[in-house]
């Protein structure tokens, strides 16, 4: 899965990834291989990657809004703390 | 012809003016470059939001949203923000700022101009300054915005003026500033900044996603209209600042140009100044001497 994180000052992340972990409005959830297509908007937390050697890569956002099709990941940060 | 102990200072003088003014040139082309990565960085989130904004607006085409950044309104009270830069010695770069918002003021609202009921905003001591001097109706000013520009502290202006909007104290807020076209050219844009239009330019033909909506298809259209309108106003301070860099740097350029020039005419000057006086000298020691031997 190919994830990029972009906030407005800089592309934080771009890369292939097992599973990602996102603080949606209504709660975190888990998007892995072949999640159906969602738009979600993000409320401050952390983000939890787990890339394919299996090592956990932890971002904390301020918001921002997730978008999943096709096994692409797009996530908008505000701002990564 | 001028004496030659004055031109020499004159080259001088201008030797070190040129040399200020091409250490000001290469600052402003290392600063350009800083500024145009930002906007470079920019872009990828600008677009992806856009499209995003794009393809929920097309899918939700008739059940409207309500919006309060929509809200259109005859155009009673107007804001216009007006983005020059903090230092001078740019060319023309603040000077066609201050022109295109006088002529807007003065052909556009003139009306709103004379009820008082137009203010402006001003972000850059320059068009400050001037505008103070005019006695125009002010909000207060944020020339620091220019210091230090991120992403955080433009937002906080930024929902600042969002927010006027919505408690009705503005019904119309524009945007006058310099678009970054490349480091030479600057295009003067004068933009509505809100109220938004909502209406998406034509429908692609693209299949249509079917995306889960979380938490629901208005919430996030209600969040990302703000993020976008911010990215706008973020966009459009940075493109400001790239171009009164690019500006500088071409006026730096050209000032150190015909200091080039004039310091070669001088020098000419001064070389033709100094071989008339030996010519005159030698001329004295031979009739002096001819006088002698006569």
């Amino acid at each position: 899965m190919k994830i990029e994180i972009i906030t407005p000052d800089k592309k934080f992340f771009d890369g292939e990834i097992k599973s990602v972990r996102v603080p949606g409005k209504k709660g975190s959830f888990q998007v892995l291989k072949d999640h159906a297509p969602i738009i979600s908007t993000l409320e401050k937390g952390l983000v939890r990657m787990v890339d394919l050697e299996n090592t956990e890569i932890i971002y904390e956002i301020s918001g921002g809004v997730i978008e999943v099709k096709a096994n692409k990941i797009i996530l908008l940060a505000d701002s990564v703390i | 012809m001028a004496n030659l102990k004055a031109i020499r200072i004159r080259i001088t003088s201008v030797k070190s003016t040129r040399q200020i003014t091409s250490a000001m040139k290469m600052v402003s082309a290392a600063k350009l470059r800083k500024a145009q990565d930002k906007i470079v960085r920019l872009r990828p989130y600008a677009n992806k939001l856009h499209e995003l904004l794009v393809d929920l607006s097309n899918s939700l085409s008739d059940s409207e949203v309500e919006n309060v950044y929509g809200r259109v309104s005859p155009p009673e009270k107007v804001l216009i923000i007006v983005i020059t830069s903090n230092r001078g010695l740019c060319g023309a770069f603040n000077a066609n700022v201050i022109k295109e918002t006088r002529r807007v003021i003065s052909e556009k609202y003139s009306d709103q101009f004379r009820k008082g009921n137009l203010q402006l905003l001003t972000i850059g001591k320059k068009g400050f300054d001037y505008f103070r001097k005019q006695k125009m109706n002010m909000l207060p000013e944020q020339n620091n915005l220019l210091l230090d520009l991120t992403f955080e502290n433009v937002n906080s202006a930024a929902e600042q003026i969002m927010k006027s909007f919505t408690i009705l104290e503005f019904d119309r807020v524009e945007l006058i500033y310099n678009q970054f076209k490349n480091a030479a050219v600057q295009n003067l844009t004068n933009e509505v900044f809100l109220p938004v239009e909502t209406a998406p330019a034509g429908k692609r033909n693209t299949t249509p996603t079917d995306y889960i909506y979380e938490p629901g298809k208005e919430e996030i259209i209600k969040e990302l209209i703000p993020k976008s309108l911010k990215i706008q106003f973020y966009k459009a301070v940075l493109d400001s600042f790239v171009a009164e860099h690019g500006a500088r740097m071409t006026a730096m350029h050209k000032a150190t140009d015909n200091a080039t020039g004039m310091i070669r005419d001088l020098t000419l000057l001064y070389n033709k100044a100094r071989q008339s006086t030996i010519t005159n000298q030698i001329l004295e020691v031979v009739s002096g001497a001819e006088a002698l031997r006569g």
